[in-house]
């Protein structure tokens, strides 16, 4: 984009900037300037490029030099050998499987199987910039679309282009607008969802800090669409950086022109504005979403009225996902049949995905449609970290469900997912390796869930609490025969009966665990073991004698001095006062402790003893 | 020196230019209250009514709208904020850990400030570095890939 001799693309996504990235781009500033090359080489900060795992990442064109995990020690010897010498630093490049050739950024893996659309310019325009985003074709589609199309032609194309939500419910995208459209209220809005309460995802933060043009481009064509004049991008207060691009770029298309009266000399006239969400995972959903923008508590309404009739100030309203507004430029100027020759039957298109947990690269990735989760985990997400094996997958965050290796070559698209209890979702991925319990996943997510109930109808109020009890129970060693039957009836009655999508899909994440690792709800009740010694009080910890040397040390550590023994003896727990803090087995000098699934006999006869005595005095 | 009581009407008066300026705004109440917990460190009552007052709405509508969002305090917090990401991807990663790590390090439990007044610990979901999971953060600065006591040791002795 520039005229400068080199573009250097530091990345500056939230990944990249916690692991410092602003330091070695301050670096560069100053190396540069200290060497007089200010004028050759251009420092573009970019949104996140990907394999947020590597980084800080950055990418040197005209080549494509990829260089990962860079300190700000390794800047004066990039200047010095690959600008001025023209030798990249091959210390600091990924190298091929057989560690023969070092890896430009096209060839990483990671890439290859990656078709990026709402993604396009992520990482590699600087999202401050307008120019560059107009550069790279940005707002052309506006301008074809006011200029040449009909609002109803708009809605015709989105139609056959296949686009669904991508906020999780994958509704799809043209039905809505055209119930907008075909409404004659004067007065209608357009909301961007860009809450993002998924725990764990970061897809919408990305795309808003990386390439914030794109959404207001694809909010603008929408609100054509649908005859709204107003627009609002509704962001949790958590993604300041997100909020501040927006604000930015709102400002900028209003000073080229392109956002305000008459743009493109139309009569199409705009105005949008960003409201911050306060942390509440429920205002992501739609109509508690429109009650906190009016200024009210987040609780939401049932629907219908849905907002498409009655929403924002009771006018019709449309409520759209960032990721779903991110394609709808490039569906515009490449056309519906190139994007619907992507993807499956029923999903078209590609989805963006945040991949973490026990996967070697984690980052954002975008996938077309229909790829397979053994595609998704093992060719880009290039696999399992260490010498651990594949377990389990969560798709969906808190309302979607695990997913386990039966299921590897599923193909992703939202009603695949579905069937097998698991959801699309807004696109958080967990990886889990096998030495994940998954009682105690399964609890994490009930946990986040009674948390974020607003509290409004009785059956997520209270059911999802009986939920949670049962599962502490469990996990704490009170498992009594019935608790996965009991567990399962009130999941499916919550399903039914709750008023929004929290509550109605809050019970995913313990259904589909029970349906795919019941075994290991089984022994956590009967057997009163956790086989992967994850829940404290199904598992214990005890001293190979063999081992110990006598050294005394655990036991002048441990908190509860509940360890005794001597020189000759060797050590012993005594297992009544352990509370499990594993000081010991981190202070052993030879490694002689261990952790061992299942309740420790002795912890478990003093239980049964007090039960006996605790009914005795009942009676 | 400035006495605290005036300190408290500058503040005060901050916050009135605030809700002039944002008056207009449809619906501002939300972003009102940002700025003012922003400004006071917290959203006492005392801070509260102030608002209701000036914009003319009951102050149980507001009391209300604090007590329902994660993001509003009612209690005052240390000088730094250390929030530790319980996320699902930190979840994964041992978040439960690194929370046990930190209140033994600092001496409190979740939602607790330290006697000194220097940390509050506050759980927040995902802060967006899952990469780096399990993650904490201490105002604008995060700390990711903690697994062990050595590492919080060191971070937490820088901000003493
Ligand atoms: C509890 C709950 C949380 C939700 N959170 C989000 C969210 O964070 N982002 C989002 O885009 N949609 C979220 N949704 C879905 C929205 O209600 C709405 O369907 C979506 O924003 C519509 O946009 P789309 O059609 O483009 O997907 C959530 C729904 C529920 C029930
Ligand atoms: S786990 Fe903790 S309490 Fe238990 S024996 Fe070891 S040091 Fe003592
Ligand atoms: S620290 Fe290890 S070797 Fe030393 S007494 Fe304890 S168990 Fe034995
Ligand atoms: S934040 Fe840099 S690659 Fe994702
Ligand atoms: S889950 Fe902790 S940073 Fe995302």
């Amino acid at each position: 984009m520039s005229l400068k001799r080199i573009d250097l693309l530091i990345c500056c996504g939230s990944g990249c900037v916690s692991a410092g990235a602003i330091k070695i781009k301050d670096q560069f500033h100053s190396v540069l300037k200290d060497k007089g090359l200010t004028n050759e080489i251009n420092i573009i900060e970019t949104g996140c490029m990907g394999p947020c795992d590597y980084g800080p990442v950055m990418v040197i064109y005209p080549e494509g030099v990829f260089y990962k995990k860079v300190t700000p020690e390794d800047v004066e010897e990039i200047v010095e050998e690959h600008f001025l010498k023209g030798r990249p630093v091959k210390r600091l490049m990924l190298q091929d499987e057989e560690e023969k050739n070092y890896l430009t950024n096209k060839e990483i893996p990671f890439y290859q199987k990656q078709v990026k659309v709402a993604l396009a310019n992520c990482g590699y325009i600087d999202p401050e910039s307008i120019e560059e985003y107009i550069a790279t074709g940005g707002y052309e589609a506006l301008g074809t679309v006011l200029t040449t199309m009909t609002s109803q032609q708009t809605i015709d194309v989105i139609k056959k282009s296949g686009l669904r939500g991508r906020g999780g419910g994958g509704f799809p995208t043209h039905l809505k607008w055209q119930m907008v459209h075909d409404n004659p209220s004067e007065e209608k809005y357009f909301i961007c969802n860009g809450d993002e309460g998924d725990p764990g995802a970061f897809m919408d933060r990305s795309l808003l800090e990386g390439d914030p043009h794109r959404v207001l481009e694809g909010m603008m064509i929408a609100a054509y669409a649908i005859g709204a004049k107003n627009g609002f991008f509704y962001i949790r207060a958590e993604y300041p950086l997100a909020i501040k691009r927006i604000k930015l770029a709102i400002q900028k298309a209003k000073e080229a022109g392109l956002m305000g009266e008459n743009i493109f000399g139309s009569n199409f006239s705009f105005e949008a504005e960003v409201r911050t969400g306060a942390g509440a995972f429920v205002c992501g959903e739609e109509t508690a979403l429109i009650h906190s923008i009016e200024g009210q508590r987040g609780n939401p309404t049932p629907k219908p009225p849905y907002p498409a009739v009655q929403g924002l100030l009771k006018k019709p309203t449309i409520v759209n996902n960032v990721e779903t507004l991110g394609n709808i430029p490039t569906i515009i100027l490449k056309g519906a049949e190139w994007f619907s020759s992507m993807g499956t039957q029923t999903s078209k298109g590609t989805k963006v995905f945040a991949l973490t947990g026990d996967v070697r690269n984690t980052g954002l990735v975008e996938v077309p449609m229909g790829i397979t989760l053994r595609e998704l985990i093992f060719d880009v997400g290039g696999g399992i970290i260490g010498d651990h094996k594949f377990k389990a997958v969560q798709l969906g965050g808190p309302s979607g469900g695990c997913l386990t290796t039966q299921h590897l070559d599923v193909p992703i698209d939202y009603e695949s997912l579905k069937e097998r209890g698991a959801m699309m979702g807004s696109g958080g991925v967990i990886i889990m390796n096998e030495e994940k319990c998954m009682v105690n996943v399964a609890k994490f997510f009930m946990d986040f869930c009674v948390d974020e109930s607003c509290g409004k109808c009785a059956p997520c109020r209270i059911g999802l609490k009986q939920m949670l009890e049962i599962l502490k129970r469990i996990d704490s060693g009170n498992g009594k025969e019935g608790d996965i039957e009991e567990l399962q009836r009130l999941g499916e009655t919550i399903s039914k009966l709750a008023l929004c999508g929290l509550g109605q899909t809050a019970p995913n994440p313990v259904l589909s665990t029970i349906r795919y690792f019941r075994d290991e709800y089984e022994a956590h009740i009967r057997d009163k073991s956790c086989a992967n010694k994850v829940c404290l009080d199904l598992m214990h910890f005890e001293i190979d004698k063999s081992r110990c040397i006598g050294c005394s040390l655990c036991s002048r550590k441990c908190p509860t001095k509940c360890i005794s023994g001597s020189r000759e003896d060797k050590y012993t727990i005594n297992q009544l006062s352990c509370i499990k803090c594993g000081t010991c087995m981190d202070v052993c000098p030879v490694k002689a402790i261990s952790k061992v699934p299942g309740m420790h006999p002795d912890v478990k006869a003093k239980r049964e003893a007090e039960a006996i005595k605790q009914q005795n005095q009942d009676e | 020196m400035t006495s605290a009581p005036q300190m408290h009407n500058d503040l005060y008066n901050q916050l009135k230019e605030v809700i002039a300026e944002k008056k207009n705004v449809r619906n501002p109440l939300i972003e009102i209250l940002r700025v003012a917990q922003d400004i006071f460190g917290y959203l006492p009552i005392e801070v509260q009514e102030f608002i209701a007052n000036e914009m003319n709405i009951p102050a149980s509508h507001i009391y209300g709208v604090v007590t329902f969002y994660n993001f509003f305090s009612m209690t005052p917090r240390g000088k730094y904020n250390l929030n530790v990401c319980i996320g699902t991807a930190c979840f994964v990663k041992g978040a439960p850990r690194l929370i046990q790590m930190l209140s033994d390090e600092l001496g409190i439990q979740m939602g607790e400030t330290t006697k000194d007044g220097l940390f509050t610990m506050t759980a927040v979901r995902c802060v967006g570095a899952c990469s780096l999971a399990p993650v904490f953060v201490i105002g604008e600065d995060t700390f990711g890939r903690i697994d062990s006591k050595d590492k919080v040791a060191e971070i937490i002795k820088r901000y003493q």
